[in-house]
């Protein structure tokens, strides 16, 4: 009986934690929801009466005085897709080259690259914005693949590092005696192998490219290049914008890397354990 | 037969020697670009912006003359720069402990065989996967006190609506809560995470040294204190490393949720680095900001990574 209650008690607070984590989501979608009439900042917690996607079409199309986010959606899309399948690319190579071909100097320098997962941004980014100006890609799209790509290179090397390093030697060594060097052990054994590791890197840098703001804010200042998270910040904080239609815009940004973690969580949860260092 | 034996296997040996070399050459070239690529934009722009801090670039133009430290004492003398520093201090703490409390709590709860524990790990931790811009901008709305004349709003007003009527406050409108609102924020996004890795590390501490330390009459505090948080350690460390690091570089949250507000008591050191480069074209004194921020960084860093290979070396 006693265990029955502590139990219950359990369950209860377990509820009450979820309650506090889905708050925010809470006044995200049921504000948005409401139409134009219904709003008001005192009723916040109440449910819609009505059902109204207006605010979802404002948000997306604009209205009186303001743009909306499908074009920074796209934006964000032309940025993310190509920046996050380069960099998976690079850290696969690479992740091949560190878990298996130790030449000297190797850990070293992987070592040095580890480092670039964690510095301040801000300490790069003057020379990172005079380097795009000085080739033409300041204020471009390309300009900020460029840069996702390059910073990416350290997680995405450690996360396909730890991953090939669970390849059994065996397999590797079997290859190589049938006279298969540095890419035919590649090309036929790890990358076959590698589909779990590509999705781990591709869901982190997807939400991570997706998420970035301050190099959206930096590199891209002008409106028709602009990430939406760049354009929700500015959606947000403009006195005009209805408050529903910014609920709307946040849910709208929060959509893609919401749905990823949603359905591949296995994967996210990966990528988190790997951005620790441990693997 | 016997003469060709031992020249074939030469032969073989030289054959794969040759190709061990070939492809040791290939393995390096392979990762040339990306190393080249760090070894600038890295290492080369901290140097950089290193020496930008020493110059006397602070208006549009660049003007690389050295001024030796003048701007870092320029930065010291500015009262707006010490206050971000007290705030991020402030922020640090109650960010990296919170989430650590939070998480730590949330994984032991967990861990008792839960049914649906996928559902709760899943709603715990999805704040993860959303953008500090996000968070911020619902954040500010749910940290809106409202005022006497109107009414509550957000979270005043459902403590209103609880009878909890007499534990609203101003959040980030008050001065004397300012930067902790934004913690709040930060902690509701990131505890997930260490409840995640607290989780997995619970799981990997084996169930017959708790039964042991049972056996021998432990109370469940004292196991937990006396055999898990020690197993725990290497955890704890690693969560406060990572989540020390997003807070040394708070910036999209605090531009998002209130900006430095009046008398700059929500501004933070990457806020003020981003205003004084981009916006008052103080170039020199933003570096001076950055590079700052990267010495704190690499403090906690380096050590870290030296300590986590130095074991995988071991390993």
């Amino acid at each position: 009986m006693r265990f029955r209650f502590t139990r219950l008690i359990l369950y209860l607070v377990l509820l009450g934690f979820a309650v506090y984590y889905l708050l925010p989501v809470y006044v995200l979608v049921v504000t948005s929801l409401k139409s134009f009439a219904e709003v008001n900042l005192y009723r916040m917690w109440d449910l819609p009466h009505s059902f109204s996607l207006e605010s979802f079409h404002r948000a997306l199309v604009g209205g009186m005085g303001y743009q909306g986010l499908a074009p920074n959606i796209l934006n964000s899309v032309m940025m993310v897709v190509p920046a996050t399948l380069i960099s998976a690319f690079l850290g696969s190579v690479n992740g091949y080259v560190f878990s298996r071909w130790q030449f000297p100097g190797a850990n070293m320098l992987f070592t040095l690259a580890l480092f670039g997962m964690f510095i301040p941004y801000q300490s790069i980014l003057i020379p990172l914005v005079q380097t795009l100006r000085a080739i033409g890609l300041y204020g471009t799209i390309p300009g900020l693949i460029l840069t996702h790509v390059i910073y990416g290179i350290p997680i995405t090397t450690l996360i396909f590092r730890n991953y090939y390093a669970t390849v059994p030697k065996e397999l590797v060594e079997a290859a190589r005696i049938d006279g298969a060097g540095l890419l035919g052990v590649y090309r036929r054994i790890m990358l076959p192998l590698s589909l779990p590791g590509f999705a781990v890197v591709i869901i982190w840098q997807f939400t991570s490219i997706w998420n970035d703001f301050l190099f959206a804010v930096t590199v891209a200042q002008n409106p028709a290049v602009q990430p939406v998270t760049v354009a929700l910040n500015n959606l947000a904080g403009s006195f005009i914008v209805e408050w529903n239609v910014q609920m709307a815009g946040a849910l709208l940004a929060a959509l893609p890397t919401l749905l990823v973690y949603i359905f591949l969580g296995r994967y996210f949860m990966r990528g988190l354990l790997a951005g620790s260092l441990k693997g | 037969m016997g003469g060709k034996g031992p020249a074939q296997g030469r032969a073989l040996f030289l054959d794969m020697r040759r190709r061990l070399k070939r492809d040791t050459i290939l393995s390096v070239l392979l990762v040339l670009p990306s190393a080249l690529a760090v070894l600038v934009f890295v290492y080369g722009f901290i140097g950089l912006t290193t020496y930008v801090s020493f110059s006397n670039w602070n208006r549009l133009v660049p003007d690389y003359t050295f001024v030796g430290a003048s701007n870092y004492l320029r930065l010291w003398q500015n009262p707006r720069f010490v206050i971000t520093l007290r705030n991020l201090g402030v922020f640090t703490g109650l960010f990296v402990g919170g989430s650590l409390a939070l998480g730590f709590l949330l994984a032991v709860l967990l861990d008792r065989r839960i049914k649906g524990e996928g559902f709760f790990r899943t709603v715990y931790l999805y704040p993860l996967a959303l953008s500090f811009i996000v968070t911020g901008v619902v954040w500010r709305w749910l940290l809106n006190p409202g005022s006497p004349q109107m009414g509550s709003t957000g979270i005043n007003l459902l403590l209103e609506m609880m009878g909890l009527g007499f534990l609203k406050t101003g959040w980030y409108t008050d001065p004397r809560i300012g930067i902790i609102a934004v913690a709040i924020a930060a902690i509701w996004q990131m505890s997930g995470y260490v409840m995640a890795m607290y989780l997995a590390g619970l799981r990997g501490i084996p169930e017959e040294l708790r039964e042991a330390a049972r056996v021998d009459g432990a109370s469940e505090l004292q196991i937990y204190r006396f055999v898990v948080l020690p197993m725990l350690r290497p955890i704890t460390f690693g969560a406060m490393i990572v989540l020390g690091h997003i807070s040394l570089k708070i910036y999209d949250l605090v531009v998002a949720m209130t900006g430095p507000g009046p008398g700059y008591f929500c501004d933070v050191p990457a806020y003020f680095m981003w205003e004084l480069t981009f916006r008052a074209n103080r170039f020199a004194q933003g570096a001076g900001i950055a590079v700052i921020l990267l010495v704190i960084v690499s403090l906690l860093i380096i050590p870290y990574l030296r300590h986590s290979l130095r074991r995988e070396v071991e390993a």
